[in-house]
């Protein structure tokens, strides 16, 4: 807040500074649609096992997700803007898992929680997807079979991060379109344009 | 475990006396009997142990694939894992199969949970149950071409390229 000084005399008779008044701050609009962003992530969990769990946990009042503004678990993909994949991906699941990145609107980020998302973990089978960044882009990362709560805060803080320092720019960009087509993705954002 | 109202061995005489020759093969691992058919007539057999007044077979546990590359002409074996409720005792029937023709009939008539069961065992060992309403994958990936639990498949995700044989002593 742009300080405001009203000098007051008090009865010792040494004027002290209060502030009041509106204020005003300067500040870009990307910072503070990031931070409005950043603080207000409707998170979709995609638990599929053991991660959920502790996905679970980080929910629970103990370690409260609430506290980042995630009060809320959207399970409609279409009002969610990070997509939480904690838990192993069978393949038989790929199309569902890109099905519900694709239904999520831009801006979205994606967060994949514990080694068996992120990379298939010890399931080193036939039957199961080796790292879901090889079906749908990923921000971050997070270790652990299962991780720690404090673990999934981490990351989910440094989606924030991400949020937050994000140039109102890149959806349109061509690097984010390269990226998508990358993964066979359709990028509509850009179409509109 | 609490006792059987019938052994092992009036479960066997019962078989024989009805199937004769048939009954190709017995044993007792951990005291279950398991016995061996020819894969012609595995409907038959498993639809005598259910209908009997004596044996009462009336529930079907499992049915499962086994892959032996090296028994040539006889590769793949359906086993199916019967359980009298009744009479509080368990046995396997065998029965093994060509792995150019593998091919048994369906027990879906004599037991609707064989419908599920057969679906899996077609869908990891290519066992054609023929017969069967709705024979199609069922657990893996429609796009598999494959049979993943024939032994010349490798278990592991051949794509994966992290992993260094190396390291994991391999």
């Amino acid at each position: 807040m742009g300080k405001v000084n009203v000098t007051v005399e008090t009865e010792s008779g040494v004027p002290t500074y209060s502030y009041a008044g509106g204020g005003f701050k300067l500040t870009k609009l990307d910072k503070i649609i990031g931070a409005a962003r950043a603080n207000s992530l409707w998170p979709l969990p995609f638990a599929t096992s053991c991660c959920g769990i502790a996905y679970m946990a980080t929910m629970g009042p103990n370690y409260d997700l609430a506290r980042f503004g995630m009060e809320r678990m959207s399970f409609s993909p279409r009002q969610a803007d990070l997509l939480i994949v904690a838990g192993t991906i069978a393949k038989k699941l790929v199309p569902v898992l890109r099905q519900v990145y694709e239904q999520m609107a831009e801006p979205k980020w994606v967060l994949s929680v514990g080694a068996c998302a992120s990379s298939g973990g010890f399931f080193d089978t036939y039957s199961v997807l080796q790292g879901i960044d090889r079906v749908i882009p990923v921000d971050v990362y997070v270790p652990g079979c299962p991780p720690r709560p404090e673990q999934i805060l981490d990351g989910v803080m440094n989606i924030q991060k991400l949020a937050k320092s994000e140039s109102l720019r890149r959806r349109y960009s061509e690097e984010y379109k390269h990226l998508l087509s990358k993964y066979n993705i359709e990028n509509d954002i850009n179409e509109q344009k | 475990m609490s006792k059987s109202k019938i052994t092992n061995e009036q479960l066997l005489s019962e078989l024989q006396a009805k199937f004769g020759d048939a009954i190709l093969q017995s044993s007792q691992p951990y005291g279950m009997l398991n016995v061996y058919v020819p894969a012609d007539r595995t409907h038959e057999v498993v639809e005598f142990l259910q209908k009997s007044e004596t044996l009462k077979m009336n529930y079907l546990t499992n049915i499962a694939g086994i892959h032996y590359p090296e028994d040539k002409g006889k590769e793949l074996v359906v086993v199916y894992q019967l359980h009298s409720l009744v009479n509080n005792i368990r046995m396997r029937v065998k029965a093994t199969l060509p792995i150019e023709k593998p091919e048994v009939q369906t027990i879906t008539d004599l037991y609707s949970g064989a419908n599920w069961m057969e679906r899996e065992t077609y869908d990891f060992f290519g066992i054609i149950f023929k017969g069967h309403p709705n024979l199609k994958k069922i657990l893996n990936m429609e796009e598999q071409d494959y049979f993943p639990m024939r032994k010349e498949y490798p278990l592991e995700d051949p794509t994966r390229e992290d992993k260094d044989n190396r390291f994991f002593g391999r």
